[in-house]
């Protein structure tokens, strides 16, 4: 094992950093809104983890969900719409010392973005992917999203949605090289930050799911959940979430998953009633895109001018090359 | 060598079809001094004649000739054999003076079947009563209509005054290898070698190059067929050329332009190519993808387009400078992203190689249509940086000079490259290593207590760059307006300060671009301008002319967007203007087309627009690179039409 420069650099002088130092901008959401959840556990992720806030880049899309990186003292790309996580692939790639997050709505990933999911899922590079999936466009007011129930009434299907929802989980876990996938509620913040904990320790891309409530948009669409604990089913294992026992006494419903077990979790994550929260599978062992891609040289302009070199002969026409 | 030439040429050929150039006599034949040829060699696809051409031109290129190659592409992979529109297979053009461009019809076809010739001779490729080696196995094909078809073809093809020779290549082949449908291509090589007087040694040496990944048993058939096509020429064919060679005093690279861009990318110093596959473009991602390893560098094939963009832009944000290589419907789906990069000042290089459009177009087919596009795509006031290269050599210096552009600027740069100069082989200097073509290492030190990610410079618009990894600089990038914080910010003022800012970076830019230089003199009639891949056939045409006579000069331009000064005083020089562009123009003897109505050329309606003077434009969008000859046709009527 070699230790790449910048690590050692980085573990130079540790730094301590309180909650503010992660605090941007003031949020903007509407009250009651799922994402100041996500934005409250990832705030107290940096500070547990002692992120430094030039290493760290939050990347998001387009929606209410990506902006995100705005009300974070990080870095932050607030790109274009469906665009974070090749965004985020390039950031990663180019640079392995950061910390890359990616912030993205139900429209952004699994509609316009849906292709990038797809590859990001197969490229597993290590970035931390937060899906805020509140199962409408917020942002350009109330039209149906991909995840949307069916029946839905919205401002594009009036007499409601005529498609069958589609499953963020499911189609994540039959994906090649899926390696971290899990799923948060927005009214549970202790596992929100338990989960996000977990998929930031991942090398890997972690997928997780928030399924949060629009309370402008779609203030009831969540309530049964909301109001029944038992229609939540928390995934325990010693490998996974282990719940606290306060927790443990509000929501019993509790299931020991494995999350080795990619056929379990595929079959708890079609069940989709009661909604699973947990993690619902983790490989250590799929490799990751930026490491089988990790160029070993040192990047020199000896480097450089040597290959440049050896390429120019293979194409110097006069004078000839010495013969061999 | 004195065989009896003609006595072995079958019964068509021994007409009085012979060139003036050839000699007749029974002892050995003179060899006719030329300053150039256009030589075709054209098969169905998998026949090796595009192998045989580049090697042709390689080793002619060794001799120290002036060359430039041209790749004949079918639009199918695997066309149906013997068709007209499945030829495949190479034009060279031999020269001794330096050599720019494609040029006019093919002096000499080589083809494998009379199908793929058919196929070029109604593309007008071939020169009235040019020279045929035409493969003669057909004539005695067990399927009638296929040997009925060779003969009819032959006939008319003679009566029509072209010189056809048939050669029975198939037939001599097959005394040395068993499958002679592979390895026909080098006995023409070395036909080819013999006709046009190159040393048979260096021929030896490049088939030794070509199959150098192959067995030693598979080097020595090919040399062996070579020299028997060398021989089989020498002793039946009446004629023999000689171009002779002028060589460089530099050491002299041949690649073809995508080799070059790619080559470019290398020295550039950039880290990272996404890409995702298009013709023509992608032969410059295969190079790469072989060679940027070496080097530290990685190619990042994407899922499609808009994600190659995206990837690009992200690492370009986070230090490392990337490029993205396309063309035009990638070109067209990476828009949105592009006008990322410009809103949040990202620096990026586009590399553009142009083929025939609009939509799925012509991919295999050489055109400049998409100027507009690199000018004024994407929503909004999106300015960005588009340049183009007008030759092999140029495409690799576009890339660096791309590269320190988008750097220095923070700004989008559009190379504009095209199939032709993609597919053309030229030879050029050696470039020289300059360590300042590399990019300086990621910037990590802590900003300034107070500084700003936007700190716009009142003047150029320019405002330093903050990385990820610097300490004090975090700000969020967006895509929304902003302030000089990074902010979003909808105010009126702010927004239209981004937008000076940003526009003023291509005001900047420009004040450091010189004027480019005239071919011909500094006024006279009619000066026609340029840009990209025309501007060897455009020189070359003005120059016959200036030979005549003709007071006409060309201005070719590098730089489109922004244009450099001093282009208006240079045209208030010349009586008329015109542009010659491989873009749609519509054309005036169209009954409905009039001054009010015409859709001008891309560069022209540039010109028109920024300089206020008549600019009148020429356009040819056939797919194939515009000939000299066609330019000389066009400027002599536009001279003689204003005389009337």
């Amino acid at each position: 094992m070699t230790t790449r420069a910048h690590e050692c650099l980085m573990r130079m002088y540790e730094e301590e950093h309180d909650l503010e130092s992660y605090q941007g901008s003031i949020p903007r959401w509407c009250s009651g809104c799922g994402d100041n959840a996500v934005l409250a556990a990832v705030q107290r992720l940096c500070r547990d983890e002692k992120l430094r806030p030039e290493k760290t880049v939050f990347v998001s899309g387009i929606g209410c969900s990506s902006r995100l990186p705005h009300y974070m003292k990080t870095y932050g790309f607030h790109g274009i719409h469906g665009r974070a996580l090749p965004i985020a692939e390039g950031i990663r790639l180019a640079r392995p010392d950061l910390h890359v997050f990616v912030n993205t709505g139900d429209g952004d990933c699994c509609s316009i973005g849906a292709a990038h999911w797809i590859h990001a899922i197969r490229y597993n590079m290590d970035v931390t992917v937060m899906v805020h999936d509140n199962q409408i466009y917020g942002l350009t007011k109330m039209q149906a999203s991909p995840t949307s129930p069916r029946g839905l009434r919205s401002k594009t299907t009036p007499r409601g949605a005529c498609l069958e929802a589609l499953n963020p989980l499911t189609v994540t876990l039959g994906i090649q090289n899926v390696s971290f996938v899990a799923q948060a509620v927005d009214w549970i913040p202790e596992l929100i930050y338990d989960i996000l904990s977990r998929a930031f320790h991942h090398k890997g891309c972690s997928f997780v799911r928030i399924v949060q409530r629009c309370p402008e948009f779609l203030p009831e669409l969540l309530d049964p959940w909301l109001h029944d604990p038992n229609r939540i089913l928390l995934l325990t294992h010693e490998k996974g979430l282990q719940v606290s026992a306060a927790l443990g006494k509000v929501y019993k419903n509790q299931l020991e998953h494995d999350p080795t077990d990619l056929d379990r979790a595929r079959a708890i994550a079609s069940a989709g009633d009661p909604m699973p929260v947990g993690i619902l599978y983790q490989n250590r062992a799929v490799p990751r895109y930026e490491e089988m891609r990790a160029i070993t040289p040192l990047r020199t302009p000896e480097l450089i001018q040597r290959g440049l070199e050896t390429e120019f002969d293979k194409f110097t026409v006069w004078p000839r090359e010495p013969a061999d | 060598m004195c065989a009896s030439t003609s006595a072995e040429l079958k019964p068509t050929t021994a007409t009085a079809t012979a060139t003036a150039t050839a000699s007749r006599a029974g002892s050995a034949k003179q060899a006719v001094t030329l300053a150039e040829h256009v030589i075709e060699i054209v098969s169905d696809s998998g026949e090796g004649a595009q192998r045989c051409g580049q090697s042709f031109g390689a080793i002619a290129a060794r001799m120290g000739n002036g060359i430039w190659t041209v790749e004949i592409i079918p639009a199918e992979i695997q066309p149906p054999a013997r068709s007209i529109a499945g030829a495949s297979g190479n034009r060279i053009r031999i020269g001794t003076r330096r050599i720019t461009n494609g040029g006019n019809e093919a002096d000499l076809v080589v083809a494998f079947n009379e199908q793929v010739l058919l196929g070029r001779v109604r593309e007008r490729e071939l020169k009235p009563g040019c020279i045929i080696l035409l493969e003669d196995m057909w004539r005695d094909d067990p399927d009638a209509r296929i040997a009925a078809a060779y003969r009819e073809t032959c006939e008319q093809l003679v009566k029509e005054g072209y010189d056809l020779r048939e050669i029975p290549m198939e037939h001599e082949c097959k005394r040395l290898v068993s499958d002679p449908r592979r390895g026909k291509n080098m006995f023409v090589l070395g036909m080819l070698c013999n006709i046009y007087s190159l040393d048979l040694q260096l021929a030896r040496d490049q088939v030794a190059f070509t199959f150098g990944k192959k067995t030693a048993n598979v080097i020595e058939s090919n040399v062996a067929l070579l020299e028997a096509g060398h021989q089989w020429a020498e002793s039946h064919l009446d004629f023999k050329y000689q171009v002779p060679a002028a060589r460089a005093k530099e050491a002299q690279m041949v690649v073809n332009g995508n080799t070059a861009l790619a080559l470019g990318v290398l020295a550039s110093g950039m880290d990272v190519c996404a890409m995702y596959p298009i013709t023509p473009a992608t032969s410059a991602s295969h190079y790469l993808s072989e060679v940027f390893e070496n080097v530290g560098g990685i190619v990042h094939q994407a899922e499609d387009e808009i994600a190659a963009c995206a990837f690009a832009i992200g690492a370009s944000y986070a230090g490392k400078c990337a490029v993205t290589i396309t063309s035009g419907p990638g070109f067209s789906l990476k828009q949105e992203a592009i006008g990322l990069a410009v809103m949040c000042e990202i620096p990026l290089v586009v590399v553009n190689v142009q083929r025939g459009g609009p939509s799925t177009g012509q991919p295999t087919k050489a055109e400049q249509g998409d100027l507009l596009a690199a000018c004024f795509g994407s929503h909004g006031d999106a300015p960005k940086v588009v340049m183009a290269p007008s030759s092999i050599e140029d495409c690799f210096y576009s890339i660096i000079t791309a590269r320190k552009i988008a750097e220095t600027f923070n700004v989008v740069v559009v190379v504009l490259s095209d199939a032709n100069l993609a597919t053309s082989q030229q030879p050029f200097s050696r470039p020289e290593f300059d360590e300042a073509w590399l990019a300086p290492p990621v910037d990590q030190s802590a900003v300034p207590e107070g500084a700003k990610p936007y700190d716009w410079d009142p003047l150029t618009g320019i405002a330093r760059r903050f990385v990820p990894g610097q300490p004090g600089g975090m700000h969020t990038l967006t895509g929304l307006a902003h302030d000089r914080l990074s902010c979003v910010a909808y105010d009126p003022e702010t927004n239209e300060e981004g937008l000076r800012h940003r526009s003023l970076k291509l005001a900047a830019l420009q004040k450091a671009l010189k004027t480019p230089p005239l071919f011909g003199a500094e006024e006279g009639e009619l000066l026609v301008i340029g840009w990209g891949s025309t501007q060897g056939a455009i020189e070359e045409a003005i120059e016959r002319l200036r030979a005549e006579g003709r007071e006409v000069s060309s201005l070719h331009l590098r730089f489109l967007q922004p244009m450099p000064g001093g282009i208006k005083e240079i045209l208030k020089r010349f009586k008329q203007v015109m542009t010659i562009e491989a873009n749609w123009c519509d054309r005036p003897e169209d009954e409905l087309i009039d001054e009010s109505n015409r859709r001008y050329s891309a560069l022209a309606m540039m010109l028109r627009s920024r300089y206020l003077t008549d600019v009148d434009c020429w356009s040819e969008v056939r797919g194939q690179p515009i000939k000299p000859d066609a330019i000389y046709r066009v400027i002599s009527n536009k001279l003689a039409q204003e005389r009337h």
